[in-house]
């Protein structure tokens, strides 16, 4: 899964898609998430800088990543 | 001691602009003028045109120099021509941009009059603005593959009942040259029709609504089919009156070239605003195309593409370059202010027609 190309991402959280107008906040690791999917990294790859850095069960990070993709996907910030 | 005259300094630009009523549902002049003070720095001289003497910007001395009265539209071409003559001996006006729907037919009407009186305008023709009215937006949009919803022009409160019945409910009723209201039931559109009709006259218009995220395009044509600016607008805080009170520069191809293809099939000289809808589907329909620049028309030189300053050059005959580039994420949030103005400079414009 890949953000789109054009939108724009801040450190604080705030995405902002030049195409819609439409703009989002989010929280920390949602930001880390988006940046690190800006840097082109996979989703496994991203996962396991999770799973390495918070402490939280494998089982947990599935069905938040599963919650979070869904969300960027209904907000149209995904290329699919 | 000696002063010599600025050889340097250029000569002071005169600029007439009307559509000062920046109020609730604001017309474009103030915008435009702010645009031009951007563009053009210093030597630039602002003649507002004003109906009435409440007109905002009018009072606003620091963004216009002077105000003369014009005749309503209803006056007919000869007064004004003639209220433009008398104003031209005292101002020596260089270019002339009407900002009103409804003034626009006699401005065309006299525009090589006032190029004889030394005043360039650059303005569409008056078969532009026919294939463009509301009452043939619909046509115009079969004919030339855009998307328009479909419309029925009715002179009688109960042919909204076949309306109704072939779009179903909501609708947009619309006003001859302004105004709309979009309603969920007969009675509402009893009242909207009543209300258009007394203020704009018949036809009114029944549209089916559409329903998605609006977006307005401001866009400048040369007159031989070519776009030189182009910027997509997303309203982001609508008013009442379905003005956008906020909005944001966006980036959209299939936008840009809607614009782009309006232009080239009608050949449009001067400012155009394309009022979009875009439908859940991401289908986009044309609901309006006003024939002149919008009330958020700063928005175009703040995001990198003046056209209110390229238009002034076009008319001057000057060479302008397609606009490449613009800046998305640009924002445009409006704010009411009460200006403090004495009572004679009201009643200047009142008894004399200037200020």
């Amino acid at each position: 899964m890949r953000l789109k190309a054009n939108i724009a991402t801040s450190e604080n959280g705030f995405i902002f898609n030049p195409a819609t107008g439409d703009s989002f906040t989010s929280n920390g690791l949602a930001a880390e998430i988006l940046t690190l999917m800006k840097l082109g990294e996979t989703e496994a790859e991203i996962k396991h800088k999770i799973l390495a850095k918070y402490e939280v069960e494998s089982i947990q990070l599935e069905r938040d990543w599963d919650d979070y993709m869904q969300q960027l996907r209904e907000a149209n910030l995904l290329d699919l | 001691m000696y002063v010599s005259p600025n050889k340097n300094k250029a000569k002071t630009l005169t600029i007439a602009v009307t559509g000062l009523n920046a109020n609730d549902n604001p017309g474009p002049g103030l915008a435009v003028i702010r645009a031009l003070r951007s563009g053009f720095g210093e030597n630039l001289r602002i003649i507002g045109l004003a109906y009435e003497t409440l007109e905002p910007a009018v009072y606003l001395r620091d963004e216009v120099n002077k105000t003369y009265r014009i005749p309503y539209p209803t006056a007919g071409v000869e007064a004004l021509k003639e209220r433009i003559k008398q104003i031209q001996v005292l101002e020596n006006i260089d270019v002339l941009i009407p900002n009103f729907d409804a003034e626009l037919y006699n401005f065309i009407k006299i525009e090589s009059d006032l190029l004889a009186l030394g005043i360039s305008t650059f303005l569409p023709t008056h078969k532009q603005m026919e294939q463009r009215d509301k009452v043939n937006l619909k046509v115009f949009g079969d004919e030339n593959n855009f998307n328009v919803p479909a419309d029925a022009m009715i002179f009688r409160e109960t042919e909204i009942n076949n309306a109704a019945e072939k779009f179903g409910f909501p609708l947009v009723i619309k006003g001859k040259f302004y105004d709309a209201y979009t309603v969920h039931n007969l009675g509402d559109a009893y009242m909207a029709f009543h209300k258009l009709n007394a203020k704009w006259g018949l036809p009114i218009i029944v549209q089916k609504f559409i329903k998605g995220t609006e977006i307005n395009i401001a866009g400048l044509g040369d007159g031989k089919g070519n776009t030189l600016s182009v910027i997509p607008m997303r309203k982001l805080y609508i008013t009442e009156k379905g003005k956008a009170w906020a909005g944001i520069t966006i980036e959209d191809e299939k936008l840009i070239k809607m614009a782009k293809d309006f232009a080239n099939v009608t050949d449009w000289k001067g400012g155009f605003e394309l009022e979009i809808m875009r439908a859940d589907s991401g289908d986009l329909y044309i609901i309006e195309v006003n024939p002149r620049f919008p009330a958020w028309i700063y928005l175009s030189a703040a995001a990198g593409q003046n056209q209110p300053k390229a238009l002034v050059n076009l008319a001057l005959g000057n060479v302008v370059e397609e606009f490449k580039n613009y800046q998305t994420g640009k924002m445009f949030i409006r704010y009411a202010w009460d200006n403090i103005v004495d009572v004679e400079d009201f009643q200047k414009l009142s008894a004399f027609g200037e200020l």
